[in-house]
């Protein structure tokens, strides 16, 4: 203790003890310490990286060009976008982002950027990215501190960047726009309020069904199963597994049985067919088929594949599901049962009504509904079902009689982008990290706790990253952007066709598969101006019996067995209503074109344009699929529609397959004069 | 524009190190060094220490060895599905790979271990499990960050020495070339795609002369950019081959059709190479 108390005064006597000395080991600590600030900055982590980088231009063909680029830009490098609030500094040690001819480099930090329609310039690196734009050292800037708290999005999700600006979808971010439809699709905007930046909110888009008169449609066997696993009754099914116990299953259907009141016309007992006893399955079957049943909806074939449409409900097991007495009823209109539904009324006849329903009723799985057994409902059961349904909040989706929606069931998605990581509880062993915890909310919602009431749904793990996507866009600067940044979504179009065609319209349900003025479904084609486009010979014999205009098209406008007012209503309508401002309908003839100019057109049709590549005229001769038949173009279309769609077919119908030719005016003449020809003939439609 | 795939194969244990590609590739790079002039004995030093060191490397990439238990051992490996799809980078596929495992008599064998593999940046999910009843396991691929096609390897262990390998591929799309296959979904693929779906009948076969499918890299590879884009903005004629080809020029935008051409020049099989790509040989 001594020794080394004597020591430390000797080393203290050495270096302090003359003021000459202290002077010069003072001046040598002062200069130490300055020198660490430039040895801090001669040894940081993106000069490292930026010697690398210049060794890895060093050995190539276009090193000088590179070289140059980069002395111009040494150092720290910073993007600065003050109307964003974005500092930069990514380009510090990704050097290499704008150079189109590092390609071929796959090492990070120096990848070339991929093309994108944006400039580094224009938005930085962070709008799309995340991170620490001001950060310099990889640490900081890619993971989250307790300083900050904004890591890196991972690459699987940047679409979601997209999203934060652009409202509508992009051809260039399917996993965002697939996410987006899920959203609405599989219901989650029934339970949680997502708010967008103009104001408005996400809709539904699928439409649950009331269950206010569930008793007419369904027993209570068959409520219960579908409570316990819906994907049991249907693989497709978009309602969630709620997971609930045997009781608790058993008392919401005693719940919803006993509310059901019973709705006038919704059930219709058998008409009775004298001719034949048992409706022939057969028959039923090409029944089925011709209506275009399958267009809507699917069924699932031995394979297991479900093939057919997802507009309306899965069929394969709907036997178990409806009472043959409701399945009649809805057959004859499903518009008295559920005003609002996607399904158009069929005109069909009673024996027709018989025939589609015992067909339908015969798609049923014996084990579905064997194993149930429901004793008879007591009163204690009906009152604990009733206040599950308001627990669970089912009312959130479904009506259900003396039920209120309730407001706010679930929490608020609007902002869930940007939710701070300190908010969160993550999970033993989860990453923390908000993608990583909206993913698993997602998968198993339960799985943060047995007593949440999310329920379970059914996701492929592309959906999963589809939806977690979607919820990523909804950031705070989504919500700060200047609105003139924001790429807005076309807003929602709720045109109504008026008076007694827009009542037959509704009722037919034809915007379930076509778009008129921007409103309805995109299986068939748009509407808009279709009175400019075809003859109303065609078009009333058309919707008398749709034939098909395109051979290699599944999907089929139905027959709904008009009546002649009815379609000469429709007729009319569309006629005098659906008519583009660009031209007149009549301002060219339907016949009597010179036989040379029709030559000529010929000519052009099989040389120059070649349009046999994908058109029909000559039913021996030509073979295109693409496009429709053109045997009949003649009594089908008007020679001023076929004039200026040849003129400019996205002009004409926005998106439209077909190039546009640039045609001039005499040739584009001429075609309509020989398609204006191609009258067809009644039997030789009949034979097809 | 080269855009093939690093070949940083994630090797399984059970294969010798000194075997595996990798290390063959790493040894051979110091067999040669710059200076041409290191002594014989010295050389072959340097091989064992980074045969050593390669293998030490490669194992590390796999972590902890895999702690299941194979209680079946086939023959064969085949794929079941979802080979040849094309997704986002960094993104999870749509459908997952399946592999089946055959014995020799081409039945399903239960409880094989299979082991996934692939380039750096690719993840599985599982990448290893045992195989279910039916003989098959199936797993969630997620692409790399950088654009391109992607060899993938399942492995099982058979009865004799040597694993059984499958290789499957699967192709990455950057955000242009994700525009170009939308295009092409779109526009193209009517005619130049031969496979018919439930949804799109091809009209390949209706064609009086047969276009070419986009994955043709024998005849697309020697167009160059300006070819390509010349042909689609003019059509056939424009380089006096046929007019079913219709010009898209005045329907594409210039973006589009740039899109379109990185995308075709992805898929092309053999894969095709720029121009660019000499500067990183020299």
């Amino acid at each position: 203790m001594q020794s080394s108390k004597n020591a430390l005064s000797s080393l203290w006597q050495t270096l302090f003890g003359h003021p000459v000395r202290a002077f010069g080991v003072v001046s040598l600590l002062v200069l130490f310490s300055l020198a660490i600030a430039p040895a801090k900055n001669h040894f940081s982590e993106w000069r490292h990286y930026q010697k690398q980088y210049l060794s890895l231009i060093g050995n190539r063909g276009d090193a000088k060009t590179l070289q140059l680029h980069f002395h111009d830009h040494d150092g720290i490098q910073q993007i600065w976008l003050p109307g964003l609030g974005v500092v930069d500094r990514c380009t510090t040690c990704h050097v290499g982002l704008k150079e189109a001819s590092l390609a071929d480099v796959s090492t990070q930090p120096f990848r070339r950027h991929p093309v994108i329609p944006h400039t580094l310039d224009q938005f930085g690196c962070v709008m799309c990215h995340r991170g620490q734009g001001p950060a310099t050292t990889v640490e900081e800037a890619h993971r989250s501190t307790a300083a900050w708290e904004q890591p890196l999005l991972p690459a699987r999700y940047v679409q979601s960047s997209c999203g934060q600006c652009h409202r509508a979808p992009l051809t260039g971010t399917p996993q965002l726009n697939l996410g987006r439809n899920l959203l609405a699709r599989y219901g989650c905007v029934h339970c949680h309020t997502i708010k967008l930046p103009d104001g408005s909110a996400i809709k539904p888009t699928d439409n649950p069904p009331s269950l206010s008169h569930i008793a007419d449609k369904s027993t209570r066997e068959w409520v219960y199963a579908w409570l316990k696993d819906p994907r049991a009754y249907a693989v497709t099914s978009t309602m969630p597994n709620f997971k609930l116990s045997d009781p608790d299953a058993r008392d919401i259907s005693a719940f919803l049985i006993s509310n059901s009141a019973p709705l006038a016309g919704d059930t219709a007992a058998a008409t009775k067919d004298k001719d034949q006893k048992a409706p022939d399955p057969t028959a039923g079957a090409s029944l089925y088929g011709e209506s275009f049943c399958a267009s809507c909806h699917a069924v699932q074939n031995a394979a297991g594949n479900v093939v057919g449409g997802d507009i309306g409900p899965e069929l394969t097991r709907v036997g178990n599901k409806v009472k043959p007495e409701w399945l009649r009823a809805w057959l004859r209109n499903p518009r008295v049962y559920d005003p609002i539904t996607a399904m158009p009324h069929y005109r069909l006849t009673d024996p027709q009504v018989n025939l589609l329903a015992a067909f339908l009723g015969n798609k049923t799985d014996a084990d579905l509904l064997s194993n149930v057994h429901l004793d008879a409902a007591t009163s204690e059961q009906i009152a604990h079902g009733k206040l599950l349904v308001a627990e669970y909040g089912c009312a959130s989706c479904h009506e259900i009689g003396g039920i209120k929606k309730p407001d706010n069931f679930a929490p608020e998605l609007t902002r869930i982008g940007s939710k701070p990581l300190t908010q969160i509880i993550f999970l033993p062993g989860m990453e923390h990290s908000t993608p990583a915890y909206i993913s698993a909310k997602i998968r198993q919602p339960r799985s943060f706790g047995a007593a949440l009431k999310m329920p379970q749904y059914t996701f492929a793990p592309a959906q999963i990253d589809a939806l977690t996507t979607a919820l990523l866009a909804l950031t705070d600067r989504a919500h700060e952007l200047p609105m003139a940044l924001t790429v807005p979504a076309k807003p929602p179009s709720n045109y109504q066709p008026a008076g007694r065609a827009g009542q037959l319209m509704t009722d037919l349900a034809c915007f379930s598969c076509h778009a008129i003025n921007g409103r309805g479904g995109d299986l068939a084609p748009d509407l808009t101006w279709e009175g400019s486009s075809v003859q109303r010979v065609w078009l009333q014999a058309f919707m008398k019996n749709p034939g098909t205009l395109r051979p290699a098209l599944i999907r089929r406008m139905p027959k709904f067995n008009l009546s002649d007012s009815d379609i000469t209503e429709i007729s009319d309508y569309i006629m005098a209503v659906y008519q583009t401002p660009a031209f007149d309908r009549d301002s060219m003839p339907s016949s009597g074109y010179p036989p040379a100019q029709v030559e000529q057109g010929k000519q052009l049709f099989y040389s120059k344009y070649a349009c046999q590549s994908c058109h029909i005229v000559d039913t021996k001769v030509d073979k295109g699929y693409v496009g429709p038949t053109l045997t009949q173009v003649g009594s089908r279309l008007t020679a001023a529609w076929i004039y200026h769609w040849l003129k400019d077919p996205q002009a004409m119908r926005p998106g439209a397959v077909e190039p546009n030719r640039n045609m001039n005016d005499e040739d584009a003449r001429a075609l309509t004069a020989f398609l204006m020809t191609q009258k067809g003939s009644s039997k030789q439609e009949a034979k097809k | 524009m080269n855009r093939a795939i690093p070949d940083q194969n994630v090797r399984t244990q059970r294969l010798k190190p000194g075997l595996t590609q990798c290390s063959y590739r790493s040894a051979g790079a110091l067999r040669h060094p710059k200076s041409g002039a290191t002594p014989f004995r010295h050389w072959r030093t340097l091989f064992a220490v980074s045969l050593v060191v390669v293998s030490a490397a490669c194992t590390q990439k796999l972590g902890p060895a895999s702690v299941l238990k194979p209680t079946g051992f086939g023959a064969a490996l085949v794929e079941s599905s979802g080979g040849k799809q094309t997704g986002a980078t960094g993104m999870v596929l749509a459908q997952p790979l399946v592999v089946q495992v055959n014995d020799e008599q081409g039945t399903a064998v239960t409880g094989a271990l299979v082991e996934f593999g692939g380039p750096a940046g690719v993840g599985f999910d599982p990448a290893s499990g045992l195989t279910d009843s039916s003989g098959q396991l199936s797993t969630n691929v997620t692409l790399g960050g950088v654009a391109g096609r992607y060899q993938l390897t399942a492995h099982t262990a058979a009865k004799t020495q040597k694993p059984v390998e499958l290789k499957i591929e699967e192709i990455a799309l950057g955000f242009q070339e994700q525009v170009g296959y939308q295009l092409d979904n779109k526009y193209c693929a009517r005619c130049h795609n031969p496979e018919s779906t439930a949804e799109r009948v091809s009209n390949y076969d209706n064609l009086a002369v047969k276009p070419h499918p986009f994955t043709e890299g024998d005849t697309l590879n020697k167009m160059t950019d300006a070819d390509l884009t010349s042909i689609i903005s003019h059509g056939g004629p424009a380089l006096n081959k046929s007019a079913l080809m219709p010009p898209y020029g005045y329907t594409l935008s210039k973006i589009e059709i740039e899109a379109l051409i990185a995308y075709i020049r992805l898929i092309s099989d053999p894969p095709y190479h720029a121009s660019g790509t000499v500067y990183a040989q020299k």
